[in-house]
């Protein structure tokens, strides 16, 4: 291996940070009570639960009470689908995602459509942007729930959700937003945003894995999820998570202070990154919208290669990316976000994303660009598809 | 790489055979752009043995391994010993492959029997 490890997969996930690890540290050993406990072993746990809940209220500008924590975003996204769709079945049963959701919006809307739920999948932009007036389109007087993502995982384009908020709050509509790769990345304020629910995950803001939050707004109405206890208002049962608990909580508080200043170092490193790659390795095709995206994404395709030779030829180097190619999945279909936003199948296989975070340095861009243009002149050269000039 | 074999990382970072043989006896190409991988599999044959053999793939670390042992495999075989060499002997020579990778070594042995079968209809054209 050359040079230190580089990591350039922060929208997979990204490391807990050490401050999270010590706000959490005391949850395992000195306050491990049971939060549903009266006594005083369960209230300094239930203390550690609530303070989090409030942070994580702040950053939202929601109410505590709004707050359900989770598994992680997967368990958020379910419970929004299942919950609305379930306590408002006398309402209609229409629902309306995008073609770009993730799979945990995906697959549950996949299953209430064989339970005899109507969907409707709206597509996007080359950009990958949503616009508000298909979303007004689909609408039908049997419309229960319209459910758009913040920010796309993969090519990073941000979502006018104020825009489509608004028009489904005329209409009387639940609205939930996955805004698992924007929340500690970019402002989330549920008022601003008009969200009814969103759901989010502390490992993609430097929290700990196997925790998350839906917020669900004041008067929306919502199925239970879990039965069982009646932690959490009797929403969702099992046991709190204390210390994962906490550690979201540290870790908000963390974004909510540096997510301005790091937002700005990234953009700088996107931005060079966006420059750089077409100028050292030709014939490369830059995938989602030129401005309106994270901070932290940069996804290309590269033309005449498939994406995971591409990536296991960067780990050999010590660089971590990622591609939307079937062949890095079970499956034998590209990234249907990559499909939907239009790109054919060769190039949908040849794509390659680096995603940011906390710790990403000018050095580390600079390791990936010195390295890439001969990885990619190395796969080329075998390519069949390839022809040089 | 979860599933990859050593060997098969060695053939998929150091490919052998890589590249295009001029006035082939016989030329194969299989794949498509849908799946993502396409592979050309060249054979040069004098006095009806494999004397060279060469590939261009474009595809994961297994389509590229593949292709690559199964041109080492062939040389010095008849063309009917050739059209012997299956996929489970291209999966046997790697020291394996993860079972939602096996495709790539089908079509491995789907371009050496396209490349052997164009060198026979120019056989039996010529």
């Amino acid at each position: 291996m050359e040079g230190p490890k580089v990591y350039l997969d922060y929208a997979a996930t990204t490391p807990t940070d050490p401050a999270v690890i010590a706000a959490m540290q005391p949850y395992f050993f000195d306050v491990f009570g049971n939060p549903s406990s009266i006594h005083s072993f369960g209230q300094a746990a239930k203390k550690g639960i609530e303070d989090a809940r409030q942070a994580l209220a702040s950053f939202l500008g929601a109410k505590p009470s709004e707050i359900i924590f989770t598994s992680g975003g997967s368990e958020s996204n379910n419970m929004s689908l299942f919950g609305v769709v379930s306590a408002n079945e006398k309402k209609g049963n229409h629902i309306i995602i995008t073609a770009i959701e993730h799979h945990a919006v995906l697959e549950p809307a996949k299953f209430l459509q064989k339970q005899g739920v109507e969907v409707t999948c709206v597509k996007v932009s080359k950009e990958g942007l949503v616009d508000p007036s298909d979303i007004k389109k689909a609408i039908t007087s049997k419309t229960i729930l319209i459910s758009v993502m913040h920010a796309n995982n993969e090519i990073g384009t941000i979502q006018p959700i104020a825009e489509i908020g608004r028009i489904a709050r005329k209409k009387g509509i639940y609205f939930h937003s996955d805004a698992v790769q924007t929340v500690g990345h970019i402002p989330v304020k549920v008022d601003e945003l008009n969200v009814d629910l969103l759901s989010l995950s502390a490992h993609k803001f430097y929290g700990p894995k196997g925790v998350g939050a839906l917020y669900v707004r004041k008067g929306t109405r919502i199925g239970t999820y879990l039965y069982g206890g009646d932690q959490e208002d009797g929403r969702r049962a099992s046991t709190h998570n204390t210390s994962g608990i906490v550690g979201l909580g540290k870790a908000i508080e963390l974004c909510q202070q540096q997510m301005d200043a790091e937002a700005k170092l990234q953009i700088q490193l996107r931005d060079a990154l966006i420059k750089e790659i077409p100028e050292k390795v030709p014939e490369v095709v830059l995938n989602g919208h030129p401005t309106q995206r994270l901070p932290n994404n940069v996804n290309f395709s590269i033309r005449y290669i498939e994406g995971e030779s591409l990536l296991l030829n960067l780990d050999m180097l010590g660089i971590a990316a990622s591609t939307g190619s079937a062949c890095t999945s079970t499956s034998l279909e590209p990234s249907h976000v990559l499909l939907a936003i239009g790109l054919p199948h060769e190039l949908a296989h040849g794509s390659l994303r680096l995603t940011l975070g906390r710790w990403s340095k000018k050095s580390d861009i600079e390791q990936l660009l010195r390295y890439l243009p001969e990885i990619v002149g190395k796969l080329r050269a075998m390519s069949p598809l390839y022809h040089k000039k | 790489m979860e599933g990859y074999s050593n060997k098969l990382m060695e053939y998929f970072l150091h490919p052998r055979n890589v590249g295009e043989i001029e006035n082939p006896s016989g030329k194969g190409r299989v794949g498509n752009v849908v799946c993502g991988d396409i592979m050309e599999l060249y054979i040069k044959v004098e006095n009806n043995i494999i004397t060279d053999a060469k590939f261009k793939t474009l595809g994961c670390g297994a389509a590229i391994a593949t292709s690559s042992i199964v041109t080492e495999m062939v040389k010095g075989k008849t063309r009917d010993e050739a059209l012997k060499v299956s996929n489970k002997a291209v999966v046997e020579a790697l020291g394996g492959l993860p079972q939602h990778k096996l495709h790539c070594s089908v079509l491995a042995e789907q371009a050496l029997k396209a490349a052997i079968e164009d060198y026979k209809t120019k056989q039996a054209g010529g």
